[in-house]
């Protein structure tokens, strides 16, 4: 387990972009009898979600995103010292995404860029490097931009995933400044590699039958470019992992759920984070959702969520926790003190 | 850390069968082969993983429930993992 906390550095602003194009769960007869449509929409609680058009890309959201967050904190492209892309979902192999936006944002050639790649629970691992790095001599500002495009990478008849996944794009400002105390413990599960994975990579190189889309379990239809997730054991990894990461990280620090104003989770499936809330006995008002509107955005749904349900909501002194899991197996959780951060409303591209 | 429950079946069958809504309770019982009742879903899996990590601190894998026909099948592997 790592255990990390830093002090003077802290979330200036924040903001996310998704694609206007919804599309309704309602509307899956050809994948769920339609029959258990209405029930599985309770229980995932997902409703509808955002698509981006195939000229989309997760990049394209976060420079959007990054966009509106430089201009209404009248940010000059030449203070950014540092700019981390988050994403499973990249432009390209080769060259990394973030060197491409730090040309499309206008940073200056000086600007370190590097990308990220891990799973759902990725925020909370590109935010501990966003707060490492600026807490360092030299770095006063960090850009962590967040985004996912899983409908590239889902078929639209695996019923276990298709009707979870939709598109967004964030963006982070960090920075040193009048920060109290932020701690993050993140761990990982290598063992649970199969559980949540798309198959062709360097390890199972891709030829033209990588591209043929196959029956598999269940009846469901994938080829091995696309995500495969096997629910019921994230289900358990979930529920035997995050609960406790959380209450570990409340009493490492010294705090209990009282303390804390705003848990934010990774909008996996309501139900999920209703057996969450539940077990560490929080109070549901304190744990917003974003997840009817947006369904699981992937490694962007914990900024997400604070962009589509927290603005004006972080002026002031709050104490918010963070929780994130994914494949990997990887999960995080991050209880920090936030201080007026600027939430921006949700934009659209 | 939930209060784990001693391992009686029936009690067993009371928390499986209060996971269905629609489903009589009298027609569930030990022989029961879960996955032949109209409602069984792959959401009611999740919800038996949860049950059984509530009630009986007992970590249920998907293997487990895929391995499993019968509601005692799914009771002797919680029985074995708590003892």
């Amino acid at each position: 387990m790592a255990k990390i906390t830093f002090q003077g550095v802290g979330i200036k602003a924040l903001s996310a972009c998704v694609p206007p194009e919804v599309v309704y769960n309602k509307d899956l007869g050809y994948l769920i009898p339609e029959e258990e449509i209405e029930k599985t929409i309770n229980n995932i609680g997902i409703e509808q979600r955002r698509i981006a058009a195939p000229d989309v890309t997760a990049s394209d959201l976060c420079y959007k995103a990054a966009c509106q967050l430089m201009e209404d904190n009248d940010i000059d492209p030449s203070s950014i010292d540092v700019l981390l892309f988050m994403s499973q979902t990249p432009d390209y192999r080769i060259p990394a995404t973030s060197c491409l936006l730090q040309h499309r944002l206008g940073l200056p050639r000086e600007t370190m860029c590097f990308d990220i790649s891990l799973g759902c629970s990725g925020y909370l691992f590109a935010l501990s490097t966003a707060f490492a790095y600026a807490s360092m001599q030299g770095v006063n500002r960090v850009l962590l931009l967040d985004g996912e495009t899983f409908s590239k990478i889902v078929n639209r008849r695996d019923k276990v995933d298709w009707p979870l996944y939709g598109d967004a794009g964030t963006a982070t400002l960090v920075e040193k400044g009048d920060y109290g105390t932020s701690t993050f413990m993140l761990n990982t599960d290598g063992s649970g590699e199969n559980v949540l994975k798309i198959h062709a990579g360097m390890r199972n190189p891709i030829t033209a039958e990588s591209c043929v889309e196959r029956e598999q379990e269940d009846g469901n239809i994938r080829s091995d470019l696309e995500v495969f997730m096997d629910g019921m054991d994230v289900f358990n990894f979930a529920i035997s992992k995050v609960p406790k990461s959380i209450k570990q990280l409340l009493k490492e620090t010294e705090h209990t759920v009282d303390d804390v104003d705003y848990l934010i989770f990774h909008q996996a499936n309501r139900f999920m984070m209703d057996f969450f809330v539940k077990k560490l006995k929080m109070s549901p008002e304190r744990v917003p959702y974003c997840i009817n509107k947006y369904g699981n955005t992937s490694s962007a749904s914990v900024p997400l969520t604070i962009a589509s349900e927290l603005q004006g909501r972080l002026e002031g002194d709050h104490t918010v926790v963070l929780s994130a899991f994914g494949a990997g197996l990887s999960w995080g959780s991050a209880i920090m003190s936030m201080h007026d951060c600027n939430v921006f409303p949700v934009i659209e591209y | 850390m939930p209060a784990i429950q001693l391992m009686d079946i029936d009690k067993f069958i009371e928390n499986f069968t209060d996971l269905f809504d629609e489903t009589d309770p009298a027609t569930i019982s030990a022989t029961t082969q879960f996955k032949s009742l109209d409602e069984w879903s792959s959401l009611v899996a999740l919800s038996v993983i949860a049950m059984v990590d509530e009630e009986y601190d007992v970590e249920f894998r998907g293997d487990d429930i895929r391995g499993s026909n019968t509601v005692e099948d799914l009771y002797n592997i919680v029985k074995n993992r708590v003892e």
